[in-house]
């Protein structure tokens, strides 16, 4: 394999670690970027995904138990996001600080109590035989580099999750109130859009997400009581170098997120690539301190 | 109890303090001439707690067992255990809380190495003897510190030696990036080189890191025989996962991991692990019957439950403790210390171990290698007890531990 390969297989990597850095932030998208709820237990919202993955194959076998779990997942996530908006965080809408409190305070009680019921060690979820393989393009500049069918079957599931999100918000009726919402919330409420089950809607939605993307993450990382912690920050990250409330931006920001480390990983260390990239994004910041795409509304001219 | 013994304390030489005393429902050894306080320093909350909570309990095992048979000079031994919350600060303070203010004998605990640093001047300051039980990066040498767990010289170098003898060419290293990778790697990448084989490539993640796409690509493209990773923790899980995922499972490019024991295979997944190797100088599987009496009083008491070379080394520091003890006839820490290092290998019943005249342990290096019950089969083991040597005379000439 030569150096062509190297930088070839990078290129893969980025836009494989892009598709992980999209799933863990698309549901952040929706809660901060629309709602702008710093959901600080938006990581732990990976880790229950990631559990309730666990627990499906344990019940259904390795094979469907994977399937059937991404579908637990996601329904299970969003019924406790569902039950959090309820108690939590609707009593605290246009206070993002004490949202930031009081989700802090959920993502500590949900750790321990991952921990209380799963023990501190981790679980084990592994792929099923289906995914456990790779697949190898031959003649192409990727010749000799398999490309590793989880992280295929990730960015595919990435991009799935995105097109999906897009049709939700600009082709369905909840999607037309959630965007009017977004932009207008007095006149929205005016006209006779049920702001409160809209936010209701929106909030699970996201957390949904989030656990879709924990149960599918689980295949190539661990699953943990405090596995959440290592999501958070990069899904803050994309997020707010996209741009709130914009999907196109969350997109082009993990994409670029994800190639710019894999190919300074090229040249130097993962600590190195780390610093790299942060020391980018804050220069990025001060030139378009409200990201890529910037979206104009009123919600945002207020804020 | 502990308000029986500070009022005892106060009223030292005084009558009356047998009488506050008894009138406590107490064990009998509970009065104060007839105990003698240790501490027990792990960290049982916090990040760290996984590994440390283990080592504790084999602690807190041998002062049951040493107790039962009669305890030391007619003692009965008092564990003071103390909660260092995965926090080397909070390491300081509650050792030095251990020392003024339960006047304990000794300490046995600590696990990293920044716990370790944090405790040394603390130890020094205060005259304590701290019995460490976890393999380590070396070069450190006080004489405050009892050094059971592994030195380089005693597990790293041997896996290299194992590793050279199976024909192990070009070697790939890998590593969490903190203190001990970064000195272990040091030390292997000069022996590599000293013994005419080559480093295939030298890799960092931080701690708690779990992309590894691009270091696989790397080691793809290096294309080593074999990896020594001293990744540390839940980074283990994604790497290993990462790897079967990208085709090169540990059967067809092997691992040499030397922070994976029992316990952790256990957390990892021994599906995961399985044909990955290990270095360690303990193994649950070592067949010898000091250590299956272990093994049965630990699982007695915590069944199911793996045992592993930290593990081994807490329970050991406190039968070595006992029998310096014995030698010295006293308690006194300088008297103890110094009959540590001359105890001959038949005083420490686990196997052929004494402590070298630096304080740190003679023991048998072995390789092993990950079965699917998250045992190791032991394929290798160093032909002699190995002697400890903190500084590496290649990579650090000229610096020698002498006490």
């Amino acid at each position: 394999m030569s150096e062509s390969t190297l930088v070839a297989g990078q290129l893969f990597n980025g836009i494989s670690v892009a598709s992980i850095l999209l799933l863990a932030a698309l549901g952040l998208a929706l809660s901060f970027g629309l709602m702008r709820v710093i959901n600080m237990a938006h990581g732990e919202m990976l880790m229950l995904g990631g559990y309730l993955s666990y627990v499906s194959i344990t019940l259904f076998g390795k094979g469907a138990g994977f399937l059937v779990g991404l579908l637990i997942a996601f329904v299970g996530t969003a019924l406790f996001g569902a039950l959090m908006e309820l108690t939590l965080i609707r009593r605290l809408y246009g206070r993002p600080l004490d949202t930031l409190l009081a989700t802090w305070g959920v993502s500590l009680i949900l750790q321990q109590a991952a921990r209380s019921s799963f023990g501190p060690v981790g679980v084990e979820v592994t792929a099923p035989g289906w995914l456990s393989g790779s697949l190898s393009l031959g003649g192409t500049a990727l010749t000799g580099f398999a490309l590793p069918a989880v992280r295929v079957f990730i960015i595919i599931l990435a991009a799935l999750v995105l097109a999906g999100m897009a049709l939700i918000l600009s082709r369905t009726r909840l999607g037309l109130l959630v965007r009017a919402v977004h932009q207008n919330r007095a006149m929205a409420e005016a006209l006779g859009a049920n702001t409160r089950l809209v936010d209701l809607a929106v909030f699970s939605l996201g957390t949904g997400i989030a656990g879709l993307a924990g149960a599918a993450l689980a295949l190539i990382a661990p699953v943990t009581p405090t596995v959440g912690q290592s999501y958070i920050v990069y899904a803050f990250l994309v997020v707010i170098v996209g741009g709130l409330g914009s999907l196109t931006g969350t997109l082009l920001a993990a994409l670029l997120v994800g190639i710019f480390s894999a190919v300074t990983q090229i040249f130097t260390s993962v600590s190195v690539a780390d610093v790299l990239l942060l020391v980018a994004v804050i220069v990025f910041l001060q030139f378009r301190p409200r990201g890529i795409v910037f979206a104009r509304s009123r919600a945002l001219e207020e804020a | 109890m502990k308000r029986c013994l500070a009022v005892q304390r106060l009223y030292s030489g005084m009558a009356a303090a047998a009488l506050i005393c008894s009138a406590v429902p107490a064990p009998s050894w509970a009065a104060a001439e007839g105990t003698v306080k240790v501490g027990v320093l792990h960290s049982l909350t916090g990040t760290m707690a996984i590994s440390e909570v283990t080592v504790k309990n084999a602690t807190l095992l041998a002062i049951d067992q040493i107790n039962s048979a009669g305890g030391v000079l007619g003692k009965k031994i008092e564990p003071v255990v103390e909660d260092g919350a995965s926090d080397p600060s909070m390491f300081a303070q509650k050792a030095q809380k251990l020392i003024q203010q339960d006047d304990v004998v000794t300490v046995f605990g600590g696990w990293t190495s920044a716990s370790r640093k944090a405790m040394l001047p603390v130890f020094e300051r205060f005259k304590g003897l701290l019995w460490y039980p976890v393999q380590f990066e070396g070069n450190e040498c006080s004489p405050d510190i009892m050094y059971s767990g592994a030195q380089p010289n005693q597990q790293i170098l041997p896996a290299l030696q194992w590793a050279e003898q199976k024909g192990y060419k070009s070697i790939f290293l890998l590593g969490s990036d903190y203190v001990f990778p970064r000195t272990a790697n040091l030390i292997l990448k000069k022996h590599i080189e000293h013994d005419s084989g080559t480093v295939a490539g030298e890799e960092y993640v931080p701690l708690g890191g779990t992309d590894f796409s691009a270091v696989i690509n790397k080691i793809k493209v290096a294309k080593p025989q074999i990896i020594f990773s001293t990744l540390n923790g839940d980074s283990n899980v994604s790497f290993f996962k990462q790897m079967a995922a990208a085709g090169l499972p540990s059967a067809k490019l092997p691992v040499m991991s030397f922070s994976i024991a029992e316990q952790e295979a256990k957390s990892i997944g021994p599906s995961l692990l399985e044909g990955s190797y290990a270095a360690w100088n303990y193994f649950q599987s070592i067949n010898d019957p000091a250590n299956k009496k272990f093994v049965a009083a630990y699982q007695a008491k915590y069944p199911g439950s793996p045992v592993d070379d930290p593990m081994a080394h807490g329970y050991l520091d406190v039968y070595a403790w006992a029998a310096a003890v014995k030698k010295a006839g006293s308690f006194d820490i300088e008297k103890v210390r110094k009959a540590a290092s001359t105890l001959a290998f038949s005083d420490i019943d686990m196997g052929e171990t004494k402590f070298a005249s630096n304080q740190s342990l003679v023991q048998t290096a072995y390789v092993g290698q990950v079965l699917p019950s998250g045992q190791f089969k032991i394929l290798w083991q160093s032909k002699a007890p190995v002697d400890p040597v903190p500084y590496d005379p290649l990579s650090f000439p000229g610096k020698t531990c002498v006490l």
